[in-house]
């Protein structure tokens, strides 16, 4: 290719101000990878430290107060600045121009100034939460604003990330309905590109409520307007709609890039189109779309009236059933395929598995009966950890290794990052398990104290952190060491354009924009679909 | 190991038959999938590289299936919930009814018969209650694992448990949604009697029920009140700082109040501290201890003077 003369985007600049300043979307994106990366590590060290705690009922290591601090910081942390921004924007950015042939984002300074905004929030949660809040990451009325938390700057903090997001959102939005390459039709968009889609237009309908709840506590506040405090006529269990209006959304903004980055990775190491196509992409439109009508299924024991109960717990199992669809067309994917265990499979197949879990906890919760008993214990902690974690953060441990030749030009050592994830997953399921069975015997969550019968399991949670750090350091450890030489333009024999180029790509991506011919996934042959 | 606590309510076994059907359901998928994930990833590993693999997008029947069964399955998951849930929230007309009203980070009990008490909830077995409940200050929640019945409290607006306790015994009060520092320690217990005890509880004062602690010496009486009648919230008696002082070397230490003035914790200094904990605040700490005045009789308070003094 003749993009040998021409440097590739890595090199193409150095210093502070090449980067800080750039409008390349990929050293964008890779520039959010670095901010994600260092707040996900630092919440996972609260998470961690926390777990400690729990090693012995009562104090172990820090006093309640401490405790209750570093559960916000955990929660707060790995929500708002790592899994809601995180995956969209960083491997967005990096892949969205290249899966659809086109050379930048349609707004390539809007794109930065979006990153701009999201370190300026950052920065401004990370001063807010200083104070330090002990409210947990929800922030429920009236105890964070009597808790001298500071509410107001927080939800400020998490209104320019939105509008990070928004903007972000607009651009993805924008980007694929006008720089699709000639024949890049919209039934042959990646599916990356569809889940991108759907959580881009969650981005920019659900983020306004961030902004309106701000109005609403400004008003409060300082006008002595009763919104939210019951002390002033407010309503506390408002701020929980407004809440879960916008956070639950969120939850699809944070896992349908993750669902998107395994539909890449399965059909390429299975060498099989994905199976049910057009059933994954309107999936991902339909859970979009519902995921805003679900909220108060977060709400079922706040004092929210009996029927709205009722229609909220159906309107959940709405969502269950694409999700449902989803799993069976990876799984289906597999079969009769050509199967490589690459790492990044590994974490894919990790994810069928462990998201499932996650998704069936759902329904013991979507149950009116059942979530009375659950709500606010362990089991909820469990449930939403294997979707976050074993759903998101397992697929974002897939993008990491699958386009890690792309983004950086080399390869790594798929042997340490293979013990890595068997580290990783054993660890992940001693944390988690014992959670549930906390959780169906009454272990409330949120708890610095708890009583010694629980303390079994507790531990075994605990010694999970531990398994888990170690293989989470290996992983890291392989990933910063790559091996020495260039990694080929297309090293999985993968059909997809955006390994079409040489890697790392070049600041323009595409000498010339290509037409696209054929399907995407289109691997296999076609003699079995005609008998 | 068992994963369901006690069943000890009229509302816990619908409970527990939809956490079993979903938990069969959950289980058979997941051995389901898991099974076939490992199957499809031995029975078609690369061979070679050049493999040959159909391009198989699309299969109708298998699609109609996976769409169906798991719509029925919710449907079914549903309808089970709601039903439970609908006999859970339908209060029962010979209800009794017991106030409750939850403070950082205490539970106090309000019953007809003018009767009060602190996290220590009372009820007779069989009999339907329904707890009208609110919060003096941030959200609480009111959850008892062995009945399965759980509800947020709140300032603004009353709240409603119905239950029916069907087995005699105690059992955990846990508070479930976030309120503070003091959030895990603030429990209770639900002490479900048979209808002769219970009256006799009623009629006769708090003591008969505890008559098996009034043997006991002093010290030990006061340790179980510690934990009984919440002191435990934010007190610690090992050192550990929390909401309030800890308990101890309290005896006889010289105390610095917020406004300056000091004095020596004697006896009458701790009284004059449970019945009105607002006088004298000790410096470094907030005004948020209530006052007991009218929940601890006279001897429940030397009990816990007493008991203050063992721990050196
Ligand atoms: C909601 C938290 C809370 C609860 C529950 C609570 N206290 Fe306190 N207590 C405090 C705080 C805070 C202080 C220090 C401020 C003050 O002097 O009022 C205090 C102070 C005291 C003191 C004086 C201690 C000293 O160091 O001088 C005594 C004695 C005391 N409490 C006894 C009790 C007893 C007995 C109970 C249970 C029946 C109890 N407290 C329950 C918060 C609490
Ligand atoms: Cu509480
Ligand atoms: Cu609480």
């Amino acid at each position: 290719m003749s993009q040998e003369q021409e440097k590739n985007y890595l090199e193409n600049g150095e210093g502070f101000a090449s980067w800080f300043f750039t409008v390349d979307h990929k050293r964008i994106g890779i520039m959010y990878l670095w901010a994600i990366g260092v707040f996900f590590i630092i919440a996972a060290i609260a998470s961690f430290l926390v777990r400690f705690e729990h090693l012995t009922p009562g104090q172990t290591i820090m006093t309640a107060h401490t405790y209750n601090v570093l559960f916000t910081l955990h929660g707060s942390m790995m929500v708002f600045l790592f899994i809601v921004p995180g995956v969209a924007a960083s491997f967005g950015n990096f892949l969205i121009p290249l899966m659809i042939g086109a050379k930048d984002v349609i707004f390539p300074k809007l794109n930065l100034y979006s990153f701009w905004l999201y370190l300026l929030g950052a920065a401004v949660f990370m001063i807010a939460l200083a104070a330090p809040a002990d409210t947990g990451w929800t922030f429920y009325t009236p105890y964070s604003i009597e808790s001298g938390a500071n509410v107001i700057l927080i939800t400020f903090g998490i209104f320019i990330l939105g509008f990070s997001s928004i903007l972000t959102g607009i651009n993805f939005i924008v980007t694929m309905h006008k720089l699709r390459a000639p024949g890049m039709t919209w039934d042959r968009l990646p599916l990356f590109c569809w889940a991108a889609y759907a959580t881009s237009l969650l981005q920019v309908l659900a983020t306004p409520v961030v902004g309106i709840t701000l109005l609403l506590l400004i008003g409060e506040r300082f006008f002595g307007l009763g919104f939210f405090d019951p002390a002033r006529g407010g309503d506390p269990v408002l701020f929980q709609h407004f809440f879960w209006f916008y956070s639950h959304p969120a939850v699809y903004i944070m896992i349908l890039p993750a669902m998107g980055i395994i539909s890449e990775v399965i059909p390429v190491f299975s060498r099989k189109p994905i199976f049910g196509y057009k059933a994954i992409a309107y999936a991902s439109l339909a859970i979009a779309l519902i995921s805003f009508l679900v909220w108060g299924h977060h709400m079922f024991v706040s004092g929210q009236s009996k029927l709205i109960n009722v229609i909220f717990s159906v309107i959940t199992y709405a969502v269950a059933v694409p999700t449902a669809i989803k799993v069976f067309n990876w799984l289906w994917t597999l079969y009769k395929g050509s199967i490589e265990l690459s790492t990044a499979m590994l974490y894919s197949l990790a994810f069928i598995f462990l998201f499932t879990i996650g998704g069936l906890t759902g329904l013991f919760l979507g149950a009116l009966a059942a979530d009375v008993h659950l709500h606010d214990t362990y089991f909820v902690v469990a449930h939403m950890h294997y979707v976050m974690i074993g759903g998101t953060v397992f697929g974002f441990f897939a993008a990491l290794h699958f386009w890690y030749p792309k983004m950086w030009g080399r390869m790594f050592d798929e042997f340490k990052a293979k013990i890595a994830f068997v580290l990783i997953f054993i660890g992940f399921n001693v944390i988690f398990f014992p959670q549930f069975i906390l959780g169906t015997l009454g272990m409330p969550r949120r708890y610095f104290n708890y009583a010694p019968e629980f303390q079994s399991l507790h531990q075994l949670s605990t010694y999970g952190t531990w398994i888990g750090a170690a293989g989470f350091i290996l992983m890291l450890w392989t990933l910063m060491r790559p091996l020495p030489g260039k990694a080929p333009g297309n090293p999985y024999r993968s059909l997809s354009l955006e390994w079409s180029m040489d890697s790392p790509p070049g600041t323009f991506n595409f000498d010339e924009i290509p037409t696209i011919t054929e399907p995407v996934y289109n691997y296999g042959t076609k003699i079995e679909e005609e008998s | 190991m068992n994963w369901l606590p006690v069943s000890a309510s009229t509302f816990a076994p619908g409970v527990d038959f939809v956490l079993w059907l979903v938990t069969i359901i959950s289980v058979i998928s997941c051995i389901l999938i898991g099974f076939l994930l490992v199957y499809f990833v031995i029975k078609y590993r690369r061979k070679s590289d050049n493999d040959q693999t159909p391009a198989i997008t699309h299969d109708s029947f298998l699609e109609t299936l996976w769409t169906v069964i798991p719509t029925i399955l919710c449907i079914v998951i549903f309808i089970y919930g709601y039903v439970f849930y609908d006999q859970y929230t339908t209060t029962p007309k010979n209800a009794v009814e017991i106030n409750v009203t939850a403070k950082q980070w205490l539970w106090t009990f309000d019953y007809s018969n003018g009767k009060k008490t602190l996290n220590e909830l009372y009820v007779p077995i069989g009999q339907p209650i329904r707890l009208v409940m609110q919060s003096d200050d941030v959200l609480h929640s009111f959850f008892v694992p062995a009945f399965r019945v759980k509800q947020d409290l709140m300032g603004n607006r009353y709240t409603y448990i119905n239950f029916t306790a069907t087995k005699e015994g105690v059992f955990d009060i846990y508070c479930t949604e976030y309120c503070g520092t003091a959030h895990s320690n603030m429990l209770g217990k639900v002490h479900v009697l048979s209808k002769e005890k219970f009256a006799s509880w009623e009629d006769g004062s708090a003591k008969k029920v505890q008559k098996a602690s009034s043997n006991l010496p002093p010290a030990e009486v006061g340790r179980q009140l510690y934990s009984d009648k919440g002191c435990v919230a934010c007190h610690s008696i090992d050192g550990a700082d929390g909401v309030g002082p800890t308990w101890k070397g309290l005896f006889g230490k010289n105390r610095i109040f917020a406004d300056g003035t000091s004095i020596l914790a004697d006896e009458n200094y701790i009284k004059e501290s449970i019945l009105y904990p607002g006088e004298k605040i000790v410096e470094g700490y907030g005004p948020v201890m209530p006052s007991y005045k009218g929940l601890l009789e006279d001897s429940d308070i030397t009990a816990i003077i007493e008991y203050i003094k063992s721990l050196k």
